[in-house]
This record gives structure tokens, sequence and C-alpha cells, in this order.
């Protein structure tokens, strides 16, 4: 197990750079001008200079090595430092000061390194993605087992019809929906998710949960809509097999049964179902967060988009590109560990 | 039988037992794979249902402009603002009626005739790319389960693209070439074809994945063996002997890549990055709808709804497709 961890690790490297080299390919068709937005008395000489200074004169080869450097090895450096230096985690170690003002990834529309953009935005979006996604497995996995125990009965229909909706309705649609049936007519929740938004008592800790509700609902829909049919497949899968009269037959309770035999043998796909659906659901946040107005790093990526941000741009893309190497490499692992039957050698 | 009392002769008290020898044909006429397919699909009410509302949608935007000849970009200005027609119920002052039985926008066009050429243009995206995501898909998977020596090189190339952050991509892509696409096919041909191809370019790994593990189960199979040692040629197997037998994951995936088209086309209109505005799609008119949906909620639900139903209607049909074509489950 721990060879084939090793050697999907090594793998991704060259899986990753392929990407980036894609991504980055993709960037340098873009017909955008970063300079377009400079007024046009600006004299063309001056015009050339200011490219040169954002490091668009050198070949493409050039600027992509530039970028792998400074992603690779710069912004490490800049992290160790700040692990070790504020970070209360890490802080007590020595201060490390690897980082001596070589050039970051420069955001065109800031003038900022992307990275500490980046890091301003990630708390936003782990809070309302990572909360959905607990949200809706929590409501998933009973209804996945409930349906499959009792197939084809009336909450088994009903359940495949709600998680049918939830496949099909577009978060787009359910967004604007709820906003006006519950910020417009009925004026509960705010439409409008407020990231400065300071938690310090029970008062203000109320209105953080009354804003969270309506994007965590949103996107834990869909999560609940697909992990729960996983669930449920599952589970009929393993209901059928022949351990599970084995363990009727030696007198076992029927909740003994379902819940342990069957449920820790259908729980095999369902964890690699929700590692592998992670990253997805970071990309399906870029439209939830665009609909409630949430600054988290999917509209950042769009805001970056439609300003020609291409370090931006490159960047965030690289990074939806890690979460799902990453993750695809835990939901392998984690197969392999929790299916004695799985060998990778 | 030997224990049989005392039979006339031993030839006569074997056929006596074994009675059904003596049928000269089957007692019920055989029945086609298909057939049993039908009955197994038509059990399932919901892709019945499924099924009949995707066919009532695409004839409805099919054949809806000549029955409601309306022109969806046709300006009004006079007649702006109305309610759709069931407002009326409630309130009978609105300023509704049947002449826009959906209302119109706040430029007096007809919303009725906006979302069927919506329609046409959301279906038009789904069947188009999901066409394009089954060739690519069924390609590879074929090849890749077919050809050992491509296996190994057509699947980390599917882990890769299977890799890619797939939605933003798609919003880079249709950024960054929609120009020199608009220029070269005009503003609605242009995004046609990069939203098609796109959209097709970026949904295909799933199918080829399911159809190559398929392929190398068949592949080893004793007819193929057979049709091997006749001398077919691999051409042949594959359109003769595999492909056949594979067209169930094949429809199935179909059903769920028409899906996630629609919902991607819509996505990306809602995005803003989709077709131009005075081009109506269901997910354009949508995102037109939401800075005004609080006097308007109609324009929001109409084209929301239509998305919802008819993606509704594509997933429960592939779900009774799924347990129709499935061996194991028809006749439970």
């Amino acid at each position: 197990m721990l060879t084939f961890t090793i050697r999907r690790l090594l793998l991704s490297i060259p899986t990753l750079l392929l990407i980036s080299l894609v991504i980055f390919g993709l960037l340098q068709l873009a017909p955008g001008d970063p300079m377009a937005q400079v007024p046009l008395t600006v004299p063309p000489e001056v015009k050339q200079k200011m490219r040169e200074a954002l490091g668009l004169g050198q070949a493409w080869y050039v600027q992509y090595y530039k970028w792998l450097v400074q992603f690779f090895w710069i912004e490490p450096k800049v992290l160790v430092d700040y692990l070790t230096n504020s970070s209360t985690l890490l802080g007590w170690l020595p201060d490390t000061s690897l980082y001596n003002g070589e050039l970051r990834v420069i955001s065109w529309q800031t003038r900022s390194p992307v990275m500490d953009i980046v890091a301003q935005r990630m708390p936003q979006t782990l809070w309302v993605v990572g909360l959905s996604y607990i949200v809706g497995i929590v409501i998933a996995i009973p209804i996945g087992i409930y349906s499959a125990y009792r197939h084809y009965s009336v909450f088994d229909q009903a359940g495949t019809f709600i998680t049918m909706i939830g496949f099909s309705i577009p978060p787009f649609f359910t967004g604007p929906l709820l906003i006006v049936i519950f910020s417009v007519y009925l004026g509960w929740l705010p439409s409008i998710y407020d990231t400065t938004h300071v938690v310090n008592d029970w008062a203000s800790f109320k209105v953080q949960f009354f804003q969270m509700i309506m994007p965590v609902m949103v996107l834990a829909l869909q999560t609940t809509a697909q992990i729960s049919r996983y669930m449920r497949g599952a589970m009929l899968d393993n209901l059928n097999q022949d351990y599970v009269r084995t363990a009727r037959a030696k007198g076992l309770k029927e909740g003994v049964v379902v819940m342990v035999h069957v449920l820790r043998n259908s729980m095999i796909p369902v964890v690699t179902v929700i590692a592998l659906g992670m990253p997805a659901i970071f990309g399906g946040a870029i439209i939830t967060e665009n609909v409630f107005k949430v600054n988290g790093i999917g509209q950042l990526l769009l805001t970056a988009l439609f300003a020609n941000d291409l370090p931006m741009v490159m960047t965030l893309t690289f990074i939806f590109a890690i979460l799902i190497v990453l993750f695809n490499l835990i939901a392998d692992v984690l197969y392999g560990l929790l299916d004695p039957r799985i060998r990778y050698d | 039988m030997t224990e049989q009392a005392t039979p006339a002769s031993p030839l006569e008290a074997d056929i006596e037992t074994i009675g059904a020898l003596m049928d000269k044909g089957p007692s019920k006429p055989p029945r086609s794979q298909w057939r049993d397919v039908w009955d197994q699909f038509r059990k399932h009410k919901g892709a019945v249902f499924g099924g009949g509302f995707l066919l009532l949608i695409t004839f409805a935007v099919v054949f809806g402009p000549y029955i409601w000849d309306v022109d969806p970009k046709a300006l009004d200005i006079r007649n702006k603002n109305w309610r759709p027609v069931y407002t009326l119920l409630w309130d009978g002052g609105a300023n509704a009626g049947w002449a826009h039985p959906f209302g119109t926008d706040q430029l007096g066009r007809d919303i009725l005739a906006q979302m069927i050429s919506g329609g046409r243009v959301s279906m038009a995206v789904g069947w188009l790319a999901m066409g394009l995501a089954l060739v690519i898909g069924t390609a590879v998977g074929v090849i890749a389960g077919y050809f050992k020596w491509l296996d190994f090189w057509l699947m980390r190339f599917t882990d890769l693209v299977l890799s890619l952050p797939i939605l933003p991509l798609v919003l880079l892509a249709v950024t960054l070439f929609r120009q020199p696409l608009n220029s070269r096919f005009g503003p609605e041909g242009g995004m046609f074809i990069l939203i098609v191809s796109v959209i097709g370019l970026t949904s295909w790994m799933q199918t080829a994945r399911i159809v190559r593990g398929d392929i190398l189960a068949l592949k080893e199979r004793e007819f193929i063996l057979a049709a091997r040692s006749i001398g077919t040629t691999s051409g042949k197997i594959i359109r003769r002997h595999l492909l056949p037998n594979v067209i169930s994951p094949i429809m199935v995936s179909a059903t769920l890549g028409l899906a996630t088209a629609i919902i991607t086309e819509s996505a990306l209109s809602f995005l803003g990055v989709g077709f131009p505005s005075d081009y109506p799609t269901w997910g354009k008119l949508l995102a037109d709808a939401v800075p005004r949906m609080q006097d308007f909620p109609e324009r929001v639900l109409l084209p929301g709804i239509a998305i919802s139903l008819t993606v509704l209607g594509v997933n429960y049909l592939g779900d009774g497709l799924r347990d129709a074509l499935d061996p194991r489950i028809r006749g439970r």
C-alpha cells in the first residue's frame, strides 16, 4: 500500500506538470490585452515597457518556466516562513526566513501576490463549501440506507424523487428561487453573504448562521442527491449477497445485519465517491458563490477571468487541478485501505 | 422415472413422463430482447413520464415556432412588462392577457416565444454536445479496450482529462475563443459551435471508461474468439459484435450527457459567458431575469422550471433505461 501511494504521488507530478502546461497553453492563446485599460494617451513605447514589466515580453517557455519556479519554489518558501513565523500551529519552530524578496506570482488586477488573495478568500469558500459537504453527507447516508432497505417502498420512491430533483435543478435556479422565497417574500434570511461579518458573541453567531443557511443548503442539495444515490446503490448490491443471508441465518438482529455487516461493506464505494466529489464541489461553488455574492475563490476566478488577469486565472485553475489530482489519489488509497480484496501491487 | 407403475412399453412411459418433449413448438411465442427491455422500461413510471416529457419538450421547441409564430426578438415597448395570464386569477387588474400567455419582458418581447426559441437552442446544444461526447467517448473506449498497445496511453490521457478542472476550463475556453469564432461564424453561430465543442470535448471521459471496461470483458468471450477464428477483421468485429453489445451503457451515459450538457450550457449563460443577450436560451433568460426577480418572479421561474423539468425527465429516462437494459434487474 505504501509503495502504491508513493508511486501514485510520483506519478501525479508529471500529471500536474502536464495539466499546468495545458492551462498555460490555453491562456497563451488569449486574445485579450492586459493593457486595454491603460489610457490611449500613454505613448506606445511606455506601453511596451509596462508590458515587459508584467513579464509579457519574453518567449512563452520562459514565462512558463518562471511561473513554475514561482509557484513551486518561491510560494512554498513564503508559506513555510509564514508557518514558522506567525502561525499559532507551528510558531514555536525557529523562524526560517527562506524568502528574501524574490518575485512572486503577481495579480495584474491588484498588483499584489496571487497567493495572498487566495489565502484571504479561501476561508469563505471552505466554510460554505465544506459545511455544505458535511451537511449533505449527513443527510444523504441515512436516506440511502433506508431507501435501499425498503426497496421500492413509498420512502424509496420519494427519496429517489427528491434526489432526482437535487440532481436536476441547477444551483443557479435553486439559488434565486430560495432568495425569492426566503429573502423577498418571507424576509427570514439575508440574500447576500456578508464575508466581513465577525462572530464574537451569540447575536453575531446567529447572523452568521442565518446567512449561511441558503448557500449551504443549495450546495448540500447537490451533494445529498449524488451521495444518497450511491449509498442506495451500494446497499442494494450488498443486501442480496450471500453473507447477508448467512448473518441472518445465524440469528443476528436485523439492525446488526444492516447497520454493521451491510453498511460497512457498502461504505467502501461511498467513501471514495465522497473523496472524489470534493474538488467538484469547489467547481460547483463558482455558481453558488456568484448567486449569493460569497467572495470565495470561485468568485475570484470569475472576476479574474473577466478582468483578463492571467496569472490569477492560471494559479486558481491550477489549484483546482491540484485538488482534483490530490483527491483522486486519496480516493484510490482509501479504496485500497478499506477493501482488503483490492491489491494494487 | 424408474418408479413408474408397470408401463406397457418403456418408450411410451418415457414419452408420457416427459410430456413437454412432445410439444411441437414453444408454448409462447419467442420474445425479443428489446421487447423485454420495453416491458421492463414501461414498469418504471418515472422513466415513462420522463421520456414522454422529453419527447414533448423536443416537439414543442421544434414545432412551437410554427404554431406560436410571434417573433421572439420583436420589440413592442408599449406592451412591456405584461404578467403571465394566470395572474388574472387573483389580480383582475393585472397587466396580462391571452395575447402574451407568459407575459412580456422589459422590452415588450413575448416570453412564450422567447422560451420556445431559447428551448430550441438549449436542446440543440444538449443533443449535439451529447452526440459529440458519445462519439469521442465510444471511439476512445472501444479503441482502448480492443487494442492493447493503445490502452495504456489512451487511458492515461483519459485520466489526465478527468483531472482537469472542467468548469474553470470551460469558462476559460469560452472567454478566450469567443472573439475569433464570432468573427468567423457570426456572434450566434460562433458561440453555438464553441459551446457545443467545449461541452462535448470535456464530457466524454466517463463514457470512454465504461465502454472500455465492457469491451475488455467482452473481448475475451467465446463469440469473439469464434468470430476471429473464421477470419473476421478487427473493424468488423468491433462493428458487428462489440458495439451492439455495449449499446446499453452508451445509451445510459447518453442520457446523463444530455442532462449535463443542458445544465452546463445554462450555467455558462447564467455566468454571462454564453450566448449574446439578444439570443435567448433558457439559461440566458433566467440570468437576465434575476436582477428583477422581486417584481417579476415568473421570468426566473419559467425558464428555471423548463430547465429543471427537462433535466429531471432526462435523468428519470436514464434511470429507467439503466434498469431496463440490465438483465440482472429485468424481470424482477
